[in-house]
């Protein structure tokens, strides 16, 4: 059984597309960097509220930018019917779910290594030479709403308020996700000791694989008519 | 016959509901340092075991619609998804009743308090869910898988929280009930959680009802429009 | 070859099938008829595997769609008023995509033979976006034939087509039936179907109210069928 192969002509579909509308990350850049804006008013620049908040903002930048493309998304693969055409492919519904949410995760990736340089510039940040382990956590968190997203957004999109309806669905759902990225963030930019950051990056990879695999069994029931 | 199995039951939940609000307005002691006040506490409580059930027996109905796909299964799961919202909401209205006097604030952001607030958000999605979908068999499927996550989700979300606020130092304000109850208060508690299952399990088969025969009704117009004109 | 077995497709008590049974022999052209709601969409859904039958079972192409449904779907051709196309992918992006979808071998050969056949040869390289509605639904039926099914199920295939187009689609199916391909039609238009179609099924709210040769049936038959049972709750509750 070939499982490789159907995921890769999906995803490659969804990177073409992309390439030549941009308008997932476009929207979800122009975005992200509007609400960094925005965050800078709240606080007094370079006081210490505003360190200790960082973390905080950087997140929910991400999540609301995810939120907008993780939409977008799927309301692509609505029209014209391009959803039934994806599932009439003699190819396990699994395997689409999987392909979908690598696609939604590379789109969140992006977002967050172009946003994380200006907020390194913007305010000062001071990584401690933890890269690898703040990639792991940026990595971590996306691929879990990636997954969670990838379903919701597919359950939004056939309800009468789609738009509204995604966070509505997201957000408690992944609280988990949520509060282990902010916390190790933190943790991580103010160069506290690995035993302090692990418990948390260990309760991600937990969010992410128990999600994986139900959200990859549910999809079938989400998308069947 | 039939009729009277609900007078039964409905009777019966009156009973002990009775019996439950005599023992815990006049058989269970004064708490000691808490007051009359503490007294709320045997219906939070119970609130809070009963909303948890209904989750439950909503991810259970849940995947059992999933496999079968039996419309009866889909029902009993948003029966009852129904009612955890109440009693969850009677959980967040209860506690805060009970922490002003006590903790001298209406709310602290610790475990048990977010992870209640965040069961209310998941499963009033949940309702939403099911209520605005654009096709009512897609929408009991949207429902059952969204429920299914839901409940998944309370540990992790209870754990992430109690992690959060136990590591933070400022936002340690835990009410320590449940340990060392006295045993009047243990009966009472105990009672309480009887009297408010048979009163969800009343409720859940009277709203069951409820829901079938509108959904006869409903078939029934369907059925009578057809019919080709005499 | 499909098989209905007492298709059923209900929620709550409420049906959009009921109890259909039918069976069509290879090669054949079969015209579904009814009206708006009548379930000839809940049919063709449960036919394609894109929808579960809350009761019965069908077979499509020699396989059980309840058993070995990705065998079903690799089968079967769909074209729908939807062009299942991606605008802003060219022609042949769309094909090549759904080519590997379908792991179609010698895609190439099959692409070019289908697009000059279809006359959009010359205009593979461009976006979908800026084709007709007439060239687009050609092209859909190029995806729908691209991995050689042996059912093609098309649901109001003419739907907001020119003339040429449907001639086009018309002469397409003639085709595929000489290659013993089973072509499945949901339509709108009775007398195209009396006029092509080898046999007409007709569903009257969820039911299989008839199921006869094209040739044997009666001129006012079947428009009689669908006149005096409108869409549910329209004209009973009116005339009331």
């Amino acid at each position: 059984m070939n499982f490789i192969q159907p995921i890769r002509s999906i995803l490659l579909k969804d990177l073409l597309l992309e390439w030549r509308n941009k308008d997932i990350l476009v929207s979800m850049l122009v975005f992200s960097l509007t609400v960094v804006v925005i965050f800078n008013f709240v606080f007094e620049p370079g006081s210490a509220e505003m360190q200790a908040t960082v973390p905080g903002i950087l997140w929910v930048v991400f999540i609301f930018a995810s939120q907008l493309g993780l939409s977008r998304s799927y309301a692509r693969e609505q029209e014209n019917g391009l959803m039934h055409g994806l599932l009439l492919c003699p190819v396990d519904r699994s395997l689409i779910f999987t392909a979908k949410a690598l696609g939604n995760l590379l789109f969140i990736l992006l977002v967050e290594v172009v946003t994380l340089p200006v907020m390194t510039v913007l305010f000062d940040l001071q990584f401690h030479h933890q890269w690898p382990r703040l990639l792991l956590v940026l990595g971590l968190g996306a691929w879990g709403f990636a997954t969670v997203g990838t379903l919701f957004s597919a359950i939004a999109a056939n309800t009468r308020s789609r738009e509204v309806m995604l966070p509505i669905l997201l957000f408690p759902v992944s609280v988990p996700i949520i509060l282990a990225s902010i916390k190790s963030t933190s943790y991580l930019l103010s160069g506290r000791n690995v035993q302090d950051i692990d418990p948390w990056v260990r309760l991600l990879i937990a969010f992410d694989v128990i999600y994986f695999v139900v959200c990859y069994l549910l999809y079938e029931y989400v998308v069947e008519e | 016959m039939n009729r009277y199995r609900y007078h039964l039951l409905v009777a019966l939940c009156f009973l002990l509901l009775e019996t439950a609000l005599y023992l815990v307005f006049m058989y269970a002691p004064t708490e000691s340092t808490m007051g009359q006040v503490q007294r709320i506490f045997y219906f939070h409580v119970a609130s809070a075991w009963i909303s948890f059930l209904a989750f439950f027996v909503v991810c259970a109905a849940g995947i059992v619609f999933l496999k079968t796909g039996s419309s009866e299964w889909d029902r009993l799961a948003a029966c009852s998804a129904e009612l955890g919202v109440l009693f969850i909401s009677m959980v967040l209205l209860t506690g805060p009743l009970w922490a002003k006097p006590v903790w001298n604030t209406w709310w602290s952001w610790d475990a048990r308090l977010t992870t209640s607030l965040v069961l209310w958000l998941i499963y009033v999605a949940y309702l939403m869910v099911r209520r605005y979908s654009v096709d009512p068999e897609r929408g009991a499927r949207f429902a059952a898988v969204f429920g299914i996550i839901g409940f998944l989700d309370v540990p992790i979300v209870y754990l992430s929280i109690r992690w959060w606020r136990t590591l933070h130092p400022s936002a340690v304000i835990a009410g320590g009930e449940g340990s060392g109850l006295a045993p009047a208060m243990w009966t009472t508690l105990m009672a309480a959680l009887l009297a408010f299952t048979m009163l969800y399990i009343t409720l859940l088969v009277l709203n069951y009802r409820i829901i079938s025969l509108a959904d006869r009704a409903q078939s029934a117009k369907q059925a009578s429009l057809r019919r080709p004109l005499a | 070859m499909i098989i209905a077995q007492g298709l059923c497709k209900k929620f709550g008590s409420l049906y959009a099938l009921r109890d259909v049974s039918f069976e069509i022999g290879q090669g054949q052209w079969v015209a579904l008829l009814g009206a708006n709601g009548a379930g000839k969409t809940s049919l063709s859904r449960i036919l394609a595997a894109l929808s579960r039958p809350s009761a019965g079972r069908a077979c499509v192409a020699g396989q059980w769609v309840d058993e070995k449904p990705e065998l079903v779907r690799e089968r079967i051709g769909v074209v729908s008023h939807h062009t299942l196309l991606y605008e802003d992918l060219s022609a042949v992006e769309n094909l090549k995509f759904y080519a590997a979808m379908y792991r179609v071998r010698q895609a190439e050969e099959r692409m070019a033979e289908l697009l000059n056949q279809v006359g959009l040869w010359t205009r593979r390289r461009d976006p979908v976006r800026t084709f007709s509605r007439g060239m687009q639904q050609r092209l859909a039926l190029v995806r729908a034939m691209l991995h050689e099914p042996s059912v093609l199920l098309l649901d109001e295939p003419f739907a907001g087509l020119d003339v040429h187009a449907s001639r086009l689609l018309t002469h397409f199916m003639e085709q595929a039936l000489q290659q013993n391909v089973t072509v499945f039609m949901t339509t709108h238009d009775v007398e195209y179907a009396q006029a092509h179609s080898q046999r007409t099924l007709v569903l009257v709210q969820g039911r299989l109210r008839l199921n006869e040769a094209s040739r044997q049936i009666a001129a006012g038959q079947v428009l009689d069928l669908l006149r005096d049972t409108g869409p549910v709750g329209t004209t009973p509750a009116a005339s009331r």
